[in-house]
Parts: structure tokens; C-alpha cells; sequence
């Protein structure tokens, strides 16, 4: 089925100058992703010599973390778990107005219209999201054995993509949700015990030396995790934390 | 540009006992030379983050580029199904020889074997790193690790977590890069796209660089560069790659010497969500794992084909006798386990004789109805349920399936809006990985010195066609085990090379080179927009160099492009400024080496006068309509060359198989 729609996009030059939002019209098709009718409208705006909106992508199906706009007010839209990329049209009306915005968050500085920087998260990870093992110096893949629900925990918390969401969703701006995940994915396997206790300190020390904000408990980055990774791993992370700041030191 | 002399420098000795001896007794760079040697890495998917970690580990001073926001969106961040390697776990008679020789078959009798033993050699050991960087693979109740099957053998040998192994692996990697920028032996250059190499007396010595944000051009050198930067798959517009991934870096390479080996063996992957609409701007893979439960099928009866394409109907009514398993029926040994190439074929036979299940007929069943209630039965009875009914097995069934399956059903019905745990889904084959790449000798090394490719960038590993789950596992071991050893062949002659200045005239000259085409891009103000020319080149390089092809579409689909590329730069439109962020401009460039790469494409499937793996040309099939293979002609590499007057020149390495026979291959 064919669709008019009127969307309100932010515009912004870069991360000096004041943004607008702008108005725009676009057919759409019900069976179109978000980022499809967005093509739309840039080859609108390119055939017309306008500048198009630029949004970051890339490999579309829902993995890459790439995608990074708010949608009528919800990081990457209205479906529960799902990122923009993989939100389709029929998700919407014949006739809807759709307001897209960049993500909001201070440790996100914009870059240009829906695009924001989210090196920060990189420099989290390697404050310490990582597992110091050297290349050749594996012992077998076998030689120890992981309980399957353990193994599948660690894989919940790992399946984060990076995208930011629980960041833009959280109304302190805080990576808490981001942070824990990795925490949680590194020490629910045998082989990231050694370095927990240095890690989850590290990872927090970074994330607020980039200037999150600080977690309340107010569960809106669960809410809108395109990967419905799990307030769990935040309780996990303070409790960790918190051992590892009061613990005995061995 | 001298004559070319392809030296595959493959060690002399046993094929088991190569690598270990070559390992062994090739010159090595000591610690504190490292530490006085810069290395470029473009690229950080599995093959780029692996190598770049492990040089930082070994001491180099190593230079990571990626055009990404971060290291961790590389396209490897994809892959769904899993990574081989031949541990024999199992206990099902895997081992090093059976992964080769079954690699070595799957490519049709068209990869460098000693290539293709290393790589089974060092398969196992990427299992334990990987373990080691707390990667969470599947695991069965013991906790030991959980294995499955993949197409085109019969062992199960894939390890995986969920349908996300990519992701997970790929994190790994990122991890370990992410350790060595904490510790300063990696820099990462986030943003950055390479647009040219730069040679200094022969040899690779830098890249010029476009920072993404600021348009600035800048240069950058090393005592050598190694290129870890994809497949070229978007050449079709619409493929299984992400939007961002093209062919540029290594194209850019060929236009400074280096030469693309095999273009035209390029994968058909043939279980993708079929095309919706004109506006469609990728296609959505469904993992290879799914063909272990998933049975392939479309409608005997023309009236059941016609009644779901209108949607009187859906594939559920129609009665068993009806329905043609036809990779059962063809191929008994494998069924729906054949090789990706085969399987591809086999779907466009059967649309093509008119029993496509799409409104467009171009999408055939991949079915779980059977796989659901044979899980259902075997979990109702060690569940103890007594005479289950038929809805609590599907009950049961479904959620065996959901285990093993979940998000790829999931992504599946967002795309479709089907739910295929109730309706068959409907697949058709889609481009999805390309096995044709820059040449390189057995030390990953191409014909230029000091310029290394690996992973899908390169072409050695997987012939004519890759199998399944083999993609992972060739970029991790490119990566963390061979290129750490094959870079110290070169690096070893360069102790004594200081550090490289920017400051010469090859810098200048290739950087004032990229200047000259951007403003070229920039400067054509034209009406056209370069997703159209990239579109309209896809379908070309679809309809003539796809799924099959025949000489005379060949020699059309290379006059079309070239007709195409010289109404790209009279007409192209490019919005913006060169200074500032500008994604249209990095389409441009993009759609620009595309344009070259597509009629090379054309160019070498038309001298391959055989089919083999993915290369199908319709003059050279069997009776039943198997690829045929020309042993006596073609069972050599072909390179090519791109030189400095436009021209397509043909250079070959021959291929000497020692330890397997060549044979038609059977999967029957």
C-alpha cells in the first residue's frame, strides 16, 4: 500500500552551528524500511539539488549498531526491539507525521543533521572491555568446560550492539546500561574472572571521565534497547563495583 | 609497468609439513626492531582487527583505518551462521585433510592448496582464542562446546553462537584492538577512508586518507600496508553486504599496480529474503545453518505455483505428494546441505521452468514444518508427555527451533510480516560473499612489495565457490596466524629502512592524484544521482555476470558499463562541499572504482570458457545441467591488470594440484 507521510527532520550543519527542524513530504510503501523512505527522500532532495539528510547505516539488518535516530521521540522507534534499520513502514499510517531527531545525549555531541559521535563508547572498552590474552597463547577450547545457561547469560549481555540507545533513552544521559554489558558478558566467563575486579573499575572511570550521566534506576534503556539487553547487568555492575572497591584486595 | 611474473613462493616439502617448516625457518624481525617498524592496516573486520591486534601485540607500531565510526561495525559484525574448524569434536571423522579437501572441493578445483591446508591447519587454533577472549560460543549441557552442520560436507564442524557469530567474533577482535589502542601500539584512525596507495621505489610505503568529517586529505606511511578491506559484492547494488562496503581500497591498489585475481568468482548465496520492491536497497540474508532443518521446495502443480502467488493459497495446502524437494530429489547424498553454488542453481532452475512461490516468481520455500514436528516428538518424549497432541508437539517443536533459530525468524517476519514458524519462508538466492580478490602469493602478499590483502580482499583461499562458514574462519586465521608470521618475510629486509616521510614526491604526486579525482566527482554537476548509476550498474552486472551467464551477455554487459561509466562522469550529481562531511561524495568514489571493477568482472568471466563453483557459463554444462570444468585450460588464477591506457590485461598462475585429484565434483 502506498503512503504520504510528512516528516519533520532535524537539520544541523555541524556540531557548531544551531539546529531546525525541517518539513518534508515523501511517498512511502508499506513494505519500505524506516531508512528506505529516508533513500526516498534524498534522492527527492538530491533530484531537486538540495542537500540530502545525512544518517548514519550500514548494513541493515539490525547488527552493525550504526543506526541512530529518534523517532517520534523513541530511540530507533516505536517496535520493541528493533533497530531503525529493521522498522518498516507498515509499522506507520497513511497520512502520519513522523519527527526523526538525532539522539540527545552530552557525551554524543551531534556531527551533522541525524549523525552523532559515539567514540566515547569506544574508549570505554578500552578503558577495559577486553580479555588480555595474547594471540597463540590459548590453552584448548575445551580444556574448560562452561555451564550452557552461564555460556547463554554471557551471550545475552555480549549481544549489545553499540548503538547507543540506552544512552539517548536515559533521561541523565548515562552509558550504565552500555557499560554493564560488557562487564557482565567479561566476567560471566571463567576467562574474564582474572581482570574483573581492575576492569569494572576502569570502564566506570572512563565513562564518567566522557561525561555520562549517572544511572537512577529508571529502566528506560531496557525499555528501548533494540537488543533487550537487560537492567540485570546494571545491578550486576554496581554489585561488582562496589566488591570491588570494598572487597578484601585477595 | 614491467613484465609480471606471478611467484606463488609456496614452500617446497610435504603439504602437511609446509607451514610448520616454513614457520620455522623464515626470517623473523626481533623485538627491538619491531618496535622501530610502522604498519598500516586498513580495515578492521575480523581479518583487519585480528592482524592489526596481534601486530600490537608483537610490537609493531600499527596504523588502523576505518571509514566506520568504529572498529566494531565492519561488516563481519554480520555473519549469521558460524566459523569451521577441524577439530573433530564430534568425533565424525573431521580432520585437518577432510577440512581441505573439502574446502578444495567446494571451491571446484580452483584455489592454491597449499593455501587451503594452512588454513585448515590453523582453523583449530582460532577456536581457542577466540575462547580465551571470553567469545560465547554454544555449548552443549557437559559445557563443552556444541557443533553444526554447514553445506557441502558431511562432518559437523561449525561452531557458533546463535545466529550472531559474526558479531561475537567480531567483538573478540575488536576487544583485542580496542587492548592494544589502550596500551598505544595500535593508533585508530576512525572516519577515515583510503583512497590511494603510495609506492616509494616499488614498494608499498602509504596511503593517502580522506577524514570523513572534515574532508581533510591526509597522508600517512609505514614500512609496509596490509589490506583487510572486504568483498566487493555491492558491485551488484543489491547484495548481502552492508551499504558502506565497496571495493575501493583494493581497487585503488590495482590502479597502482597490484593485481584482482578471479573477479568473476563471486557467491551467490541462495537463501536470502527475495526482492519486495524498486526501492529496495539491500537484501537480508537467511543463515546457511537453516538448510541443517530447513527443507527446500516449491509446488509441482502450476495451479497451487499460481494460486499462492495471488494469495489464494500459502505453501501449508499444498499436499505432500505435490510439493518437489528438489534438492533432495537431485542430490540424494546432500539434499538441502549442497554447496551454496548448487543450491543457487538449483533455485533458479526451478523458477526458471515457471514455479516460483513470489508474486514476482522469484522466490522458492524453505520449509520448517517437518524439522518442528520431529523436534516436538523427540523433546515430548524425554519430556515424558504421553500421546502428545499434534498442537503440543508443534508447541514443543517451535520452541527447539526458536532455541536454534530465534533471530533469524525474528528478522525474517519484521522484514516479510510472515511469521515463519507457520507459513514456509520464501527464499531466493542474493550475492553475498565474492571469492575473486587481489592476487597474493602464500605470503599473503600481492605482486607489489610490502602491499599484503587478506581476507575477502584477497582471492587465495576459496576457489570458485566458499562454503559455508569458511569466510570467518579464513579472515581470523589470515589474521591472528599468518600474516603475524608471512610479514616478517618482508619486514625482515626493511630493518634498517627509517621511518618513511610524508614529505616526498610520491606522497605529493598521489596525493594531489586524489585532490584531481575528487574535484573531478565534485565538479561534474550533472542531474543523476550516483545511487542511480549504482543502481543501473548492479542490474547489468546481474543480469549478464550473475547467477549464469554466456559470452555474448558478457561482451554486451562490458560495452554497457563502459557506455555507463562515461555517462557517469558527464552526469552525475554530487550535492555538497569536498571540505566537509559529504556521504554522497563517498558513494561517488565508491560507485566510481565499481564502475572499473564491474567491466574487469565481465572481462574475466568471458575468458573463463568453463564453469566452475559460482561461474556458471551457459555454453559449458553436462548433460543434466552441471557446471562443466576445463581442466586443461583453465585451472589456473587469472590476474589482471588494469593499466595506465584502460586496458584489461590477463596474467596467469597456474594452479598444480599434487595431493587431490581433480574431479567432476558430486554431491549427488
Amino acid at each position: 500500500m502506498d503512503m504520504k507521510l510528512r516528516l519533520k527532520i532535524w537539520r544541523q550543519k555541524n556540531a557548531e552551528s544551531k539546529g531546525h527542524f525541517e518539513t518534508y513530504e515523501v511517498n512511502a510503501n508499506e513494505h519500505m524500511s524506516f531508512l528506505e523512505m529516508l533513500d526516498v527522500l534524498n534522492e527527492q532532495l538530491i533530484s531537486e539539488k538540495k542537500e540530502p539528510v545525512v544518517f548514519e547505516h550500514d548494513c541493515r539488518e539490525g547488527i552493525c549498531g550504526s543506526c541512530s535516530m529518534v523517532i517520534n521521540g523513541r530511540p530507533h522507534g516505536p517496535v520493541q526491539g528493533t533497530t531503525t534499520c529493521q522498522v518498516h513502514m507498515r509499522t506507520f499510517k497513511n497520512g502520519d507525521t513522523i519527527t526523526i531527531e538525532p539522539y540527545r545525549a552530552g557525551a554524543f555531541p551531534v556531527i551533522k543533521d541525524l549523525s552523532v559521535d559515539r567514540s566515547s563508547f569506544d574508549r570505554i572498552i578500552q578503558a577495559g572491555g577486553f580479555i588480555s590474552v595474547n594471540t597463540g597463547q590459548a590453552p584448548d577450547g575445551n580444556a574448560l568446560p562452561i555451564e550452557k545457561e552461564q555460556a547463554e547469560k554471557a551471550f545475552d549481555a555480549a549481544a549489545c550492539i553499540g548503538c547507543g540507545a540506552c544512552v539517548a533513552a536515559c533521561p541523565n544521559g548515562s552509558a550504565m546500561l552500555f557499560t554493564s554489558a560488557k562487564v557482565s558478558h567479561l566476567s560471566l566467563v571463567p576467562q574474564g574472572q582474572v581482570e574483573h575486579s581492575k576492569r569494572v573499575q576502569d570502564m566506570v572511570a572512563q565513562m564518567d571521565k566522557e561525561g555520562f550521566g549517572m544511572c537512577s534506576n529508571t529502566g528506560a534503556c531496557e525499555a528501548e534497547c533494540p537488543k533487550e539487553i537487560s537492567i540485570e547487568n546494571i545491578a550486576r555492575l554496581n554489585r561488582a563495583y562496589m566488591g570491588s572497591v570494598f572487597g578484601s584486595q585477595k | 609497468m614491467g613484465e609480471i611474473k606471478l611467484e606463488s613462493k609456496v614452500p617446497k616439502g610435504e603439504l602437511a609439513e609446509k607451514w610448520t617448516k616454513y614457520r620455522g625457518s623464515m626470517n623473523l624481525v626481533a623485538p627491538n626492531n619491531k618496535r622501530r617498524i610502522d604498519v598500516i592496516v586498513v580495515g578492521t573486520g575480523l581479518a583487519g582487527a585480528s592482524a592489526a591486534a596481534t601486530l600490537g601485540e608483537l610490537g609493531y607500531n600499527v596504523k588502523v583505518f576505518t571509514f566506520h565510526d568504529s572498529p566494531r561495525r565492519a561488516h563481519s559484525i554480520a555473519a549469521q551462521g558460524g566459523i569451521n574448524a577441524a577439530k573433530n569434536y564430534q568425533n565424525d571423522g573431521d580432520s585437518t585433510y577432510r577440512l581441505f579437501y573439502d574446502t578444495i572441493k567446494g571451491g571446484d578445483y580452483r584455489s592454491r592448496e597449499a593455501n587451503v591446508y594452512r588454513l585448515a591447519e590453523v582453523s583449530t587454533e582460532i577456536i581457542d582464542q577466540c575462547v580465551a577472549q571470553g567469545v560465547p560460543f554454544a555449548r552443549e549441557y557437559g559445557g563443552l562446546l556444541a557443533n553444526r552442520s554447514f553445506g557441502g560436507v558431511q562432518v559437523s564442524r561449525t561452531f557458533y553462537a546463535r545466529g550472531q557469530t559474526g558479531q561475537q567474533l567480531l567483538i573478540g577482535a575488536y576487544q583485542a584492538l580496542s587492548r592494544q589502542a589502550s596500551t598505544g601500539k595500535c593508533k585508530i584512525y576512525n572516519r577515515h577512508e583510503m583512497l590511494d596507495i603510495v609506492k616509494i621505489d616499488g614498494k608499498a610505503r602509504g596511503i593517502i586518507t580522506r577524514n570523513l568529517l572534515t574532508g581533510e586529505i591526509e597522508r600517512h606511511s609505514a614500512h609496509c600496508v596490509v589490506l583487510a578491506t572486504g568483498g566487493y559484492g555491492n558491485v551488484f547494488y543489491l547484495s548481502t553486504n552492508a551499504m558502506g562496503s565497496n571495493v575501493s581500497a583494493a581497487w585503488r591498489a590495482v590502479r597502482r599496480g597490484a593485481l584482482m585475481a578471479n573477479p568473476c568468482f563471486t557467491q551467490i548465496h541462495p537463501t536470502c529474503i527475495p526482492v519486495s520492491g524498486d526501492y529496495q536497497s539491500k537484501l537480508t540474508l537467511m543463515s546457511e545453518s537453516l538448510r541443517n532443518d530447513g527443507r527446500v521446495w516449491v509446488p509441482k502443480k502450476m495451479d497451487d505455483v499460481m494460486a499462492i502467488r495471488e494469495g489464494r493459497m500459502n505453501g501449508n495446502d499444498v499436499p505432500e505428494e505435490d510439493r518437489d524437494y528438489y534438492l533432495e530429489r537431485r542430490y540424494p547424498a546432500f539434499g538441502n546441505l549442497v554447496p551454496r553454488d548448487v543450491a543457487s542453481r538449483a533455485a533458479k532452475v526451478a523458477c526458471d521452468e515457471g514455479h516460483g512461490v513470489s508474486p514476482t516468481g522469484l522466490a522458492v520455500f524453505l520449509d520448517f514444518a517437518a524439522a518442528i514436528e520431529r523436534y516436538g516428538k523427540a523433546e515430548a518424549f524425554s519430556l515424558g508427555v504421553a500421546n502428545p497432541s499434534e498442537a503440543k508437539i508443534r508447541e514443543l517443536g517451535e520452541k527447539i527451533v526458536k532455541n536454534k533459530y530465534g533471530n533469524l525468524f525474528q528478522m525474517y517476519e519484521k522484514i516479510t510480516g510472515e511469521d515463519p514458524y507457520k507459513v514456509p519462508m520464501k527464499i531466493f538466492p542474493a550475492v553475498h560473499y565474492t571469492m575473486g580478490g587481489l592476487w597474493v602469493d602464500y605470503n599473503l602478499e600481492t605482486n607489489v612489495p610490502g602491499l599484503f590483502a587478506l581476507g575477502e580482499a584477497n582471492f587465495s583461499d576459496h576457489g570458485a565457490n566458499r562454503l559455508g562458514a569458511s569466510a570467518l574462519m579464513q579472515g581470523l586465521a589470515d589474521g591472528y596466524f599468518v600474516i603475524p608470521y608471512t610479514i616478517g618475510t618482508f619486514l625482515s629486509g626493511e630493518i634498517r629502512t627509517p621511518q618513511i616521510t610524508t614529505d616526498g614526491p610520491e606522497f605529493e604526486e598521489a596525493e594531489n592524484a586524489v585532490k584531481a579525482r575528487l574535484e573531478r566527482l565534485m565538479g561534474v554537476q550533472g542531474n543523476q544521482s550516483v545511487e542511480s548509476f549504482h543502481r543501473r550498474l548492479g542490474k547489468i552486472v546481474w543480469e549478464y555476470c550473475g547467477m549464469s551467464r554466456n559470452a555474448e551477455g558478457l561482451k554486451k554487459g562490458q560495452q554497457l558499463i563502459r557506455e555507463l561509466r562515461e555517462e557517469f562522469y558527464r552526469d552525475v550529481y554530487v550535492p555538497g562541499d569536498m571540505n566537509e562531511y559529504n556521504p554522497e561524495l563517498e558513494k561517488a568514489t565508491r560507485v566510481a572504482d565499481f564502475l572499473e571493477l564491474g567491466e574487469t568482472m565481465m572481462v574475466d568471466a568471458l575468458n573463463r570458457n568453463e564453469s566452475c563453483g559460482g561461474h556458471f557459463r551457459e555454453e559449458y554444462r553436462s548433460e543434466e545441467g552441471e557446471a562443466k570444468r576445463d581442466d586443461v585450460n583453465y585451472t589456473y588464477v587469472a590476474a589482471w591488470q588494469w593499466t595506465d591506457k584502460d586496458e584489461i590485461v590477463l596474467h596467469k598462475e597456474d594452479l598444480d594440484f599434487k595431493n587431490v585429484e581433480l574431479k567432476t565434483r558430486s554431491y549427488k
